[in-house]
């Protein structure tokens, strides 16, 4: 089992990062929803694993329970980063909306060449 | 604690104090900015004065405030002999300073920002001398860098007012970064960051093994600082600045900041071979160099500042020597280069101030035209030379004395005759000063006709020569302070001496006679000499370093410009790659404890959702370029985890993981329709196989950890949440109760994340709808995704007959959360999605119609009642978040317990509620200016209207 959830938390860290390098909005923030699968089961997994023992207390039976605190920590960063990825989309949604693309690679003004042309044609004209 | 310790702190804070107001008075004119200047320096004078006596008979003043004591942070301070005199010398020389430049300055020049800029320095360089804590001495070191930097670049106008600044600060603020590692390291050393103790721990510093690098690290500060051969250059550029400053900065106090530190450091790190060598055989050398440059100087502040470099550089050598005699010497050398060094540049600010120039080849016979300022200038002159008489000469008697015993390597001759050959030098361009401006026939083409100044300018410099005379005649009366500041220097008894003006005849006189005579003799023959030194090609400091920091800038830009080109792929990779690599670097440093733990058995079911999930990832890795199969795809991993999560017992996880899954492909489902519905393919191989290479290493490390430290125990704190969940929190459910109780403040500091995120969305959609995006959605033709009928009869009536359902199971789940699975946060995610399917069955106009409550308001009643839940704890005396709970029974249902944390948790319920429902909102609101039409009937197509109008045309 825990070779399964340790090759779950890699593979979706794997296909988060090769999606966040992409280079369109769409797919980076789908990445990144990804990653963020990746750490909450990460998270949830430091607390280890363990079956039939939710941290549910019995008040009638002496029972093993699994660790509650990362399960607390990662409930709310489930919550938090469906918020972050709210707000992605969001700001990637207004960069294709304003700018109509959705590139997310910004040509550096002072280094590109075309970048001063253009500059010179704006004089010109 | 001596009595009257307190006393630093004033003397400490005084000037940084005065510093706030300069600016404000200038407004009553520059008078009252000036004498308000004059008053923190002179008040902490008098608190000087208060504390001398008891400096002067040996005791040392400490007054210390703790701060962090475990790091060694402390505003410590400690008042000692050697402290005395530079912060006597340091305000004395600063109240004349700021007379000086009262009367210096002209109109034009903004003269509160000049003293706001002085009182700052003052309290920088005060600070460095009687600080007792080095972190504390390391801060004051650095503000007078970046003060003096300020008052160097005073003239903004001046583009080598602006030069010389730069310079100063990048060569001395370098050094300063070598001494904070080279102090740090002393400190560790000593075990102490204050001075009191690493003073009294020399042995054993200069025994440890990183003895040298500290010393090294030290020297480069305090070299920096003073303008020491190879780093002198800097000081002459700064003379850009106004003259004030350069008599103030760059010959009484700051450049000898270096030779204060290295005075202070003496008996800790003098005495060793390294020590002498790199210490005197420097000062030797700059002497020689600095004086032998200042011969040919054209510019009368040059010629001052490579004195200043030259005089500098022999006190340098004297600390190096290490015998207690020759430190003694420095001390009284630095005493008497301070008067007249500093007479001297006041003189040549008057010449300047008066004939509008101080290029020598431009001046003479100055000596009629302005008799009073001609007399303060040759005494000065005189006394720089070393002529009996004047203070000058005392302490380079006692300097040759020093020099003439001295060995360097095996030879008793170089240090003598090098030590001559400076003070000929010396002698030679004192002489120059005196000759060449005063003497000479009285010229016709100066470019303002000369005259002696008012009172108000040459009083200063005046004064300064009053002392000068005094000590040359009765050295006696330096006594004191230099007994008391050697005292601190050497750290032991003082070794014998006499301050007089006759010696016998001894080495030193002679040496001093064949200095003189030789000046005299290069004067004689300065003309032809400069024709050679002017057609002889030497390096020019200026250019070597303006090419040293154009390839440091040409190299950091290239390195900015790969990693920071604008591209955020890279960066992510970049920082990828980083974080694996820091990674793999804390692997190989420490071995892994043998596993502990039993690994759990996989049964089938867990291996078809793990397939599955795997699947999806790679589809959507792979396939991505359809953006609405990636988005499905993305469901069925979330889904997936939900089921592990289950498995795994964490109900609450599944949960609100499930609905949170729900409401994230809700969101992604809505922007997509504004968004292009496939991604161009056009990364080209390469890069995917980078970017797949980065992701698989990323995937293979993270992997990696997790396994590692899920096949081993380890102690948590979690025990203690579990045994105190019920008695101490009145919940089962202890995930619900570490969120409501235990960490109710990170929960609340998580909601008003939310509830700012939902804001943000609210504001950037409002912004974008004001734009021309505006525009550009009225226009876009989404006609060909939409569907016939959008609003299905299906869809309407289910999520009706759902809607009174779903809210109860939200409301259940919120309430047994603190005993059972649920809880706030699933609670509002579940109501939220009620409601949203509303919206999406019968659209966003007829929905929005029937709601009653703005989302806004959800979000802040939610932190309001949390907050006030909160504070609810410090009516009853306790900390923030603490919670109170009593059971209650009421008849029908089994006696329950109800606490604050459900009025908490109420709280995060409605911030949930509302942020999803405001993130929602805010983005289906697009559709309105992407020319939706509006509808009013719940449903497109209703079959009750169409079964009537069939009837009615039948």
């Amino acid at each position: 089992m825990e070779v399964i959830v340790a090759s779950t938390v890699g593979v979706l860290t794997a296909g988060g990062v090769y999606l966040m390098l992409r280079l369109r909005t769409f797919p980076v923030i789908l990445g990144l929803a990804m990653l963020s699968y990746a750490v909450n089961v990460f998270l949830f997994s430091s607390g280890r694993l363990a079956i039939d023992q939710a941290p549910i207390l019995s008040l009638y039976e002496d029972l093993s329970y699994s660790d509650p605190l990362p399960q607390a920590l990662v409930l709310t960063a489930i919550v938090i980063s469906f918020g972050m990825t709210a707000v992605l989309v969001m700001i990637g949604l207004g960069a294709y909306l304003e700018c109509e693309t959705d590139q997310i690679d910004i040509e550096s003004p002072d280094t590109d060449e075309a970048g001063e042309d253009r500059t010179e044609k704006d004089a010109k004209a | 604690m001596n009595d009257g310790g307190h006393l630093l702190f004033y003397i400490a804070a005084l000037p940084f104090l005065g510093a706030l107001v300069p600016g404000i008075m200038i407004r009553a004119g520059r008078n009252a900015c000036a004498s308000f200047t004059a008053v923190p320096t002179a008040l902490a004078l008098v608190l000087l004065g208060m504390l001398a006596p008891a400096v002067l008979r040996g005791e040392v003043i400490q007054a210390e405030i703790m701060w962090l004591p475990q790091l060694g942070l402390s505003a410590s301070f400690f008042l000692d002999g050697l402290g005395l005199m530079f912060a006597a010398m340091i305000l004395g020389v600063g109240l004349l300073i700021t007379l000086y430049a009262r009367y210096y300055l002209s109109g034009d020049d903004p003269m509160g920002q000049f003293y706001t800029y002085l009182l700052l320095f003052q309290g920088a360089m005060l600070g460095i001398v009687i600080s007792d804590n080095i972190l504390l001495l390391l801060i004051f070191w650095e503000l007078t860098s970046l003060s003096s930097f300020l008052l160097i670049g005073y003239w903004k106008h001046l583009p080598e007012g602006r030069q010389g600044a730069r310079m100063a600060l990048a060569v001395t603020g370098a050094g300063g970064l070598a001494l904070i590692g080279g102090m740090l390291i002393l400190g560790n050393i000593a075990g102490s960051y204050n001075l009191t103790d690493i003073l009294t721990q020399g042995e054993a510093i200069r025994a440890s093994e990183w003895y040298l690098p500290a010393l090294i690290l030290i020297l480069l500060g305090a070299f920096t600082k003073s303008a020491q051969f190879p780093f002198h250059f800097w000081l002459p550029h700064a003379m850009a600045a106004p003259t004030p400053v350069s008599a103030y900065l760059h010959s009484a106090t700051m450049v000898k900041a270096g030779v204060f530190l290295l005075a202070r450091m003496w008996p800790v790190l003098a005495g060793t071979e390294a020590w002498f060598y790199i210490v005197a055989t420097t000062g030797l050398v700059t002497t020689v160099l600095g004086a032998f440059i200042a011969l040919f100087k054209d510019d009368l502040k040059a010629l001052l500042a490579f004195s200043t470099v030259s005089h500098l550089g022999l006190l340098t050598m004297l600390l190096g020597f290490g015998s207690p005699f020759a430190a003694v010497v420095a001390v009284f050398h630095i005493l008497n280069h301070l008067t007249f060094k500093a007479a001297l540049f006041m003189t040549v600010g008057i010449v300047d101030h008066e004939a509008k120039t101080r290029a020598i080849s431009r001046l003479g016979g100055l000596r009629h035209l302005m008799p009073i300022t001609f007399l303060i200038g040759t005494a000065g002159a005189l006394s720089m030379a070393g002529i009996p008489l004047f203070n000058g000469f005392l302490s380079k008697e006692m300097m040759l004395d020093a020099a003439s015993d001295t060995v360097w390597a095996g030879s008793d001759w170089a240090v003598p005759v090098l030590a001559t050959l400076g003070s000929l030098l010396s002698v030679a361009y004192s002489f120059r000063f005196i000759v060449h401006v005063f003497f000479g026939p009285v010229r016709d083409d100066y470019p303002a006709k000369p005259h002696d100044p008012g009172f108000g300018l040459w009083a200063a410099p005046a004064l300064l020569i009053v002392a000068v005379v005094a000590i040359g005649v009765a050295p006696f009366l330096a006594g004191p302070i230099v007994a008391v500041a050697s005292g601190a220097v050497i750290g032991g008894d003082l070794p014998y001496y006499s301050l007089k003006i006759w010696h016998g005849v001894n080495a030193a006189l002679f040496m001093s006679i064949i200095a003189v005579a030789g000046g005299l003799v290069l004067l004689a023959a300065h003309r032809p000499l400069l024709r050679a030194w002017d057609a002889a090609p030497r390096p020019e400091a200026k250019a070597i370093f303006d090419a040293l920091i154009g390839w440091a800038v040409a190299a950091t830009r290239s390195v900015t410009e790969w990693s920071h080109n604008g591209t955020i792929s890279r960066y992510l990779a970049i920082f990828t790659v980083a974080s694996v690599g820091l990674g793999w670097i804390a692997y190989s440093g420490g071995g892994l404890a043998a596993p502990s733990r039993e690994v759990l058995p996989v049964p089938p079911v867990i291996a078809v959702g793990f397939v599955l999930l795997v699947t999806a990832t790679l589809w959507v890795a792979t396939m991505h370029h359809n953006r609405f199969q990636a988005l499905v795809m993305i469901g069925i991993i979330g889904l997936s985890i939900s089921a592990g999560f289950v498995y795994l017992s964490a109900p609450d996880l599944a949960l609100t993981q499930i609905s949170v899954e729900t409401v994230t492909i809700m969101l992604l489902l809505l922007a997509l329709h504004f968004m292009p519905k496939t991604t161009p393919k056009e990364s080209p191989m390469g890069l995917k196989l980078r970017d797949a290479a980065i992701a698989g290493v990323a995937g293979l490390g993270v992997a990696g950890l997790a396994y590692a430290f899920m096949i081993r125990d380890v102690d948590t704190i979690s025990a203690f949440h579990l045994d105190n969940s019920y008695e101490g929190g009145g919940g089962t459910n202890v995930v619900n109760v570490i969120l409501v109780d235990f960490r109710g403040y990170d929960t609340y500091g998580e909601i008003i994340v939310l509830g700012i995120a939902g804001f943000v969305i609210y504001a950037l959609m409002q912004a974008l709808l004001n734009g021309p995006a505006a525009r550009r959605l009225k226009n876009a033709d989404y006609s060909q995704d939409r569907s016939r009928d959008r609003h299905p009869l299906m869809m309407v009536v289910v999520t009706r007959v759902l809607m009174p359902i779903a809210v109860l199971v939200g409301i259940y789940l919120f309430l047994r959360g603190h005993n059972q699975p649920g809880g706030g946060f699933v609670a509002g995610l579940v109501i939220a999605i009620a409601l949203l399917m509303q919206y999406m069955a019968s659209g966003f106009a007829w929905t929005q119609e029937r709601k009653k409550f703005e989302y806004h308001t959800l979000i802040g009643f939610g932190m309001i009642i949390a907050g006030l839940t909160g504070l609810a704890a410090w009516l009853l005396g306790n900390p923030f978040l603490t919670s109170e709970y009593g059971y209650i029974t009421l008849p029908p249902i089994e006696k329950f317990g109800l606490g604050t944390a459900f009025a908490f948790d109420l709280g995060v319920f409605l911030t949930v509620l509302g942020a999803v429902m405001l993130m929602l909102y805010s983005l289906s609101r697009i559709a309105r200016f992407a020319g939706e039409t509006v509808n009013v009937e719940p449903m497109d197509y209703d079959p009750g209207e169409r079964v009537a109008d069939e009837k009615t045309e039948v």
